[in-house]
């Protein structure tokens, strides 16, 4: 009977450590979570960081804007250009970060929108002094998109009214010279 | 102007073979603007009379006037320029080859209008006037005076038109060369072959006709690439040596490029300009490892000194990071240019080389005893004595230049922006340059680009068509 008992306090105890393990567990989650939104909440644009580039050289920035262009695959690495709007920066990352990105920026298509944290260089060195962003982490924040062209009529039909005076003045001029 | 509605089949190609259909009707629109244009031209102005020098100059300086308002009108179309302004702004920027630009969301353009906007440039680049006489002129009544109407004075060979000719084919065979050695760059690098062989064909354009214009906003540190880099700079200086010495070296006389005053001048005026460059930026620090200040320093300044424009920094960490003297030096650089008879603007190289040699004359007047006979002679092409016809010729076009950038300044000064700012993207404009420290911006003042219209429409045509053509309306006014 005592055995029973011993035992079955020993089985309470046990769920209460791993209860507590998980709620532990899922507060670490929670906490990362949180720690991660407000690193890549406060994002600087490229207009800031290349006008003050001495005061944020080396140090750990956010900066979001659209893909654009190509990815440009490195060997295990990759360069991928982030236009916010104002000017686009070069993002040095690894090959892997890119996985998830499926439209970059043109006539085409809208890139998809990312929030990268990574370290800001002025001047890289590594690079031969290119003002640029090492990723450390890339968050997709909103995909892209194929943009859909609509014809515009109003065009169309300049482009017929002006055929036909262009014609006209042709056969005018031919006419003249004969 | 008909060559230029046949010039825009090009795009217009393009356009339908890649389904940009808005900005196909864009250029079909442009397109037959620009012949209805030229068809009423044709009707009002045609003349089997010979052109006197004043028609010629007028003519020339009229039709880059022309070939702006017309040539602007698919940009305009294509809702990337705020403003017809604006689109002015970027096609007499084009057809000057200089590469300063107020398009909007670049990297959103499409094929179509990116591949016109390089393609005004060509054109630019060897004459608008030299693309009419190379295909369209069968005489050669008048031609000459069109031809050095468009800032060309030396004839590679004895006919005008065959000359134009040839100045075609050098380019279309280095424009196959440069394409083909930029899109496989651009492959190693990591793009699509299609869009690398694109980039290759818009780059090189820029980079051969001393332009500026890229494909992307980030101009040429869009690629990230020490390749890309050396391939560019080969192209710009292939584009900044004058025709005349292709024509010598393709036919074997590879002497010729040691012994030229325009390439000694070039070189000297290279490693001067560079040295202080490289002092200016030592001295700020900006770049702590020397590799790095070289590949900075040296790109910028060769991109300015040929007059092309690429840019591998942004145009604000001109201000912010270079300091004065490495700004002064690529101002100087600028300001200097490359070879006559290349795509090349500002007071290039024979002028300098001959304002040099003038000078030494006059010392060694001084110096000398005075019975002794001073006889200066310089090599271009072939042994030329040093006259005082052309060393006028050479300090008035120095001093009109010199008077061109000042008057930039003083407008951006004007408009309140500082000396130095105002001085550099006064010399890009004026010099056909392209290079930017942060003044163009599609907010700037309309009279500021209006004065940077006027500056690369003058230093593109080299003054003399302009002087005809305010003396021909100034004579009008008069009644004469």
């Amino acid at each position: 009977m005592h055995k029973l008992k011993a035992k079955s306090l020993k089985r309470k105890v046990q769920t209460q450590n791993l209860k507590l393990l998980f709620l532990s567990f899922c507060f670490t989650l929670y906490a990362l979570h949180f720690t991660l939104m407000a690193a890549f909440c406060q994002a600087i644009s490229s207009t800031e960081l290349i006008n003050n580039a001495k005061q944020y050289d080396g140090k750990v920035v956010d900066y979001e804007g659209e893909v654009i262009g190509e990815i440009m695959v490195r060997g295990e690495y990759a360069w991928m250009n982030v236009y916010d709007g104002d000017n686009a920066l070069g993002i040095w990352l690894l090959k892997d970060l890119t996985r998830g990105l499926l439209y970059t920026g043109s006539y085409k298509s809208r890139g998809d929108r990312v929030v990268i944290a990574g370290i800001f260089h002025e001047n890289c060195l590594e690079h031969g002094g290119d003002l640029d962003i090492h990723a450390q982490a890339v968050r997709k924040i909103s995909p892209g998109r194929v943009a859909t062209e609509r014809i515009n009529f109003a065009k169309v039909n300049q482009a017929a009214i002006l055929g036909v005076l262009c014609l006209l003045m042709l056969i005018l001029t031919l006419f003249k010279r004969k | 102007m008909i060559g230029l509605a046949l010039a825009m089949l090009v795009p217009i190609v393009l356009g339908l073979a890649v389904r940009e259909i808005n900005p196909t009707l864009d250029f079909i629109i442009s397109l037959e603007i620009t012949l209805v244009f030229g068809l009423i031209l044709m009707k009002l102005c045609y003349t089997e009379k010979d052109l006197s020098w004043m028609q010629g100059m007028i003519v020339v300086s009229l039709s880059w006037l022309a070939a702006m308002l017309l040539g602007a009108i698919p940009l305009y179309l294509s809702g990337h320029w705020k403003s017809y302004l604006d689109a002015c702004f970027d096609a007499m920027s084009g057809f000057a080859t200089t590469g300063l630009t107020l398009v909007q969301d670049l990297d959103h353009l499409s094929l179509a209008h990116n591949l016109w906007r390089h393609l005004i440039m060509f054109m630019g680049g060897q004459g608008i006037v030299i693309v009419a006489l190379s295909f369209f002129v069968k005489g050669a009544s008048g031609a000459f005076k069109m031809y050095v109407g468009e800032a060309r004075d030396e004839k590679i060979l004895p006919n005008v038109i065959d000359t134009s000719r040839f100045i075609w084919l050098v380019s279309v065979v280095y424009l196959v060369l440069g394409t083909l050695a930029l899109g496989v760059v651009g492959i190693l690098n990591g793009m699509q072959p299609l869009n690398s062989f694109f980039h290759g064909a818009c780059v090189f354009m820029a980079a051969f006709d001393t332009g500026g214009f890229a494909p992307q906003s980030q101009n040429i540190l869009y690629y990230h690439s020490l390749a890309y880099e050396i391939v560019t700079i080969v192209i710009m200086v292939l584009g900044a040596i004058n025709f005349k010495l292709h024509y010598h070296i393709w036919m074997g006389h590879r002497k010729e490029i040691w012994r030229n005053i325009e390439t000694r001048a070039f070189f000297v005026t290279i490693i001067s300009t560079f040295f202080l460059t490289a002092l200016g930026l030592r001295l700020c620090g900006t770049y702590p490892e020397v590799w790095v200040l070289f590949r900075k320093g040296f790109y910028q300044l060769i991109s300015g000194h040929t007059g092309t424009g690429f840019m591998t920094i942004y145009a604000r960490q001109f201000i912010n990071q270079w300091g004065d003297l490495a700004l002064v030096s690529v101002i100087c650089a600028m300001a200097l240019g490359g070879a006559v008879c290349s795509t090349t603007g500002a007071i290039k190289m024979l002028r300098i080389g001959i304002v040099f040699k003038a000078m030494v004359e006059d010392i060694k007047r001084i110096v000398l005893p005075e019975r002794a006979v001073v006889v200066e002679k310089f090599h271009h092409i072939k042994e030329v004595f040093l006259t005082d016809k052309s060393a006028r010729a050479a300090l008035m076009i120095t001093l009109a230049y010199l008077g061109l950038y000042g008057l930039g300044a003083l407008a951006g000064m004007y408009c309140g922006y500082p000396f130095l700012e105002s001085l550099f993207e006064s010399t890009s404009a004026a010099a056909n340059v392209g290079l930017s420290c942060g003044i163009t911006q599609v907010n700037m003042p309309a009279f500021l680009k209006l004065t940077y219209i006027f500056q690369m429409w003058a230093g593109r045509l080299e003054f003399m068509s302009i002087f005809a053509l305010v003396g021909f309306f100034a004579a009008a006014v008069e009644g004469k």
